[in-house]
């Protein structure tokens, strides 16, 4: 008999209590798992963003494209690797409930640039030979049930139009960090059409993609392409893919910050909780802990037995709600797949669900083990009978 | 008669509570010795102060003046750590209401004061059973005081006080909360534990048929001895 074992009797002695206080630590954790994983997601471009790949837009707005024949007056910049250029086409697919990211991009240079996004050499090819072929993240043609060879339609709404893609590979990516729900097709088989339809948007993309040949020459290489374009008719801003990510996300950033605001303040309420039930624990057996003191216990070993009890329930509600945080946040990722590609429980979240619920089985146990240790043991004892 | 060595000497001692800004004397200028040995049994109405005094020399409780030696250690003189050790070597409880811990079989509530000694699991479980062997409880060592009647429950409250084979024995009203026929089995095995063991017992009571067991008998009134102090050897 060890004092480990009366910690682990002492917690089921008020088997409701204590199930219904751990029921409220699984609850908790799962709600500060799957908040942190929200904030984790809204990271997810950030986090993925190299290093060696710039950004350049036009200067005023993204909105506003630039001139195709910026392309080889940027490849000419000393440290620039290689070019890839794009536009947005936020097309949807059915009709606008099925939305995801779709791009036009400069197929060769775009997959070379993003290594990340695995693709069979025999998908790829295809997709380089085929002017109308496009490709699709591993999710999103799960989610969309489409196999090599469909014809999918996108209806455009800044490019008007049914838009016909052939899909002839299917991305998958290197990590779980890598967004597998998004849609490429060929640059130029959107030009084409705008030289026939809307000839004074065509050669024109919305971004460039600049990949450098160094990391360290990022911010340099950045200085010097937008001081090509500078007092052109369309100044660039160029920025490390982080940054213009980073730009994306502090548009929400008060979103973010009020979530996580809240997986703080559900930690505080379980703190309350938890608080509340090891007080109630510990003023119901005061006279016991007085018993143990008169036998020779010592502050040390009742504190062990309160904290032990708190820590234990704390513990317990922890590895509860840490494994029903996995198959919640992929039904929760699968659910919001189109605003959340990223959806994975960081490494990072579950140490934290630890260290939160070490935290708050500490801190609820600390007035409990004041009060049961500062009690004189004749006072303790009178609570008895 | 014979000549014993006194283990307990109690000289002057004073103890008073505080309520608000009153304070309430609860014993005055008590001076006594208890032998080694003794069995003795403080007598007393309620709010005279026999508990208090229980209490003081257990060690549980402190007082504002006055020496209390036990077995050659004044007990003012050890700090609260040092106080507890003390007791876990040198008092046994026994209490009214026999506060075993309930969830705790009978042999883990006898074990409890030998985990604080250097004793190994072995060790500890020879002393168990041989402590429940006295109080003839072996065959409910593991049941749960919840599984136990009240004179076992308070067997096993006795069993835990001398597991560890203390200098003395200190019993609060140990037959207050049992029936006449538990009583007087606890009562038997206090005298046994006395006369057989030769341990000294202090035990308050207000019941004069516990009191009998007792070698000595004292009074206790208003927190003063009282003068007409029964010896009954």
């Amino acid at each position: 008999m060890h004092i480990i074992n009366l910690v682990f009797k002492n917690t089921f002695r008020h088997k409701l209590r204590t199930s219904l206080t751990i029921l409220g630590i699984v609850i908790v954790i799962l709600a500060f798992g799957l908040l942190r994983t929200v904030v984790s997601a809204w990271y997810a471009g950030v986090e993925s963003s190299s290093a060696s790949r710039l950004v350049t837009r036009n200067s005023i707005s993204l909105v506003f494209p630039l001139p195709l024949s910026y392309r080889e007056k940027i490849r000419q910049i000393h440290g620039v690797k290689l070019v890839s250029y794009g536009n947005w086409f936020g097309g949807n697919y059915i009709d606008e409930k099925n939305f995801f990211a779709n791009f036009a991009v400069e197929p060769a240079s775009y997959l070379e640039l993003y290594p990340e996004y695995i693709l069979p050499s025999n998908q790829r090819a295809a997709f380089l030979r085929d002017r109308k072929a496009a490709i699709a993240g591993q999710k999103l043609a799960i989610k969309y049930g489409w196999r090599i060879g469909d014809t999918i339609t996108l209806k455009g709404t800044i490019f008007p139009g049914n838009w016909e893609f052939v899909l002839r590979g299917i991305y998958r990516g290197k990590d779980k960090s890598t967004d597998e729900t998004q849609f490429f097709f060929h640059w130029n088989y959107l030009n084409e059409s705008l030289k026939k339809t809307m000839s004074l948007r065509a050669d024109q993309p919305g971004f460039y993609l600049v990949g450098v040949s160094n990391p360290n020459l990022a911010e340099e290489v950045a200085v010097a392409l937008d001081k090509t374009f500078k007092n052109s008719l369309a100044e660039t801003l160029t920025e490390t893919e982080k940054a213009f990510q980073l730009s994306f996300v502090s548009m929400s950033e008060a979103i973010v910050v009020a979530i996580q605001l809240v997986s703080f303040v559900v930690i505080v309420i379980i703190m309350a909780v938890l608080a509340n039930t090891m007080a109630m624990t510990a003023r119901e057996r005061i006279g016991e802990y007085a018993v143990l003191k008169t036998l020779g216990f010592g502050g040390w070993h009742i504190a062990a037995l309160i904290f032990g009890e708190s820590l234990f329930i704390s513990m317990i509600g922890c590895t509860f709600g840490i494994a029903f945080t996995f198959p919640i946040a992929k039904v929760f990722g699968d659910t919001m797949g189109t605003y959340f590609p990223v959806f994975n429980v960081a490494t990072k979240t579950i140490y934290l669900d630890a260290a939160v619920s070490l935290f708050v089985g500490a801190v609820a146990a600390v007035i409990p083990t004041w009060r049961a240790i500062k009690i004189r043991i004749a006072d303790g004892l009178r609570r008895i009978g | 008669m014979e000549y014993k060595t006194p283990l307990v000497k109690i000289k002057n001692l004073c103890k008073s509570y505080r309520r608000g800004s009153q304070i309430i004397p609860v014993l005055e200028n008590i001076t006594f010795d208890i032998e080694d040995g003794e069995f003795l049994a403080l007598m007393g109405p309620s709010g005279s102060g026999k508990s208090t005094l229980l209490n003081l020399i257990a060690g549980i409780d402190t007082f504002d003046s006055g020496i209390i030696n036990v077995g050659g250690v004044d007990i003012a003189t050890l700090s609260e750590t040092e106080l507890a050790q003390w007791r876990s070597t040198n008092v046994g409880f026994i209490f009214q209401f026999y506060n075993l811990i309930p969830v705790l079989t009978a042999f883990g509530n006898v074990e409890l004061p030998l985990l604080l000694t250097r004793l190994s699991r072995k060790e500890r479980r020879e002393h168990v059973e041989t402590a429940l062997r006295i109080v003839n409880l072996s065959d409910r060592m593991n049941h749960y005081p919840g599984q136990l009647s009240g004179g076992q429950q308070q067997r096993v409250a006795i069993a835990r006080a001398v597991v560890t084979d203390p200098t003395i024995i200190v019993a609060d009203e140990p037959t207050g909360d049992l029936d006449r026929i538990s009583a007087k089995e606890v009562l038997e095995l206090m005298d046994r534990l006395n006369v057989e063991f030769g341990k000294t017992i202090i035990m308050v009571t207000h019941d004069p048929h516990a009191a009998e067991k007792a070698r000595t008998i004292k009074h206790l009134e208003k927190g003063i001895l009282n003068a007409h102090n029964q010896s009954r050897l």
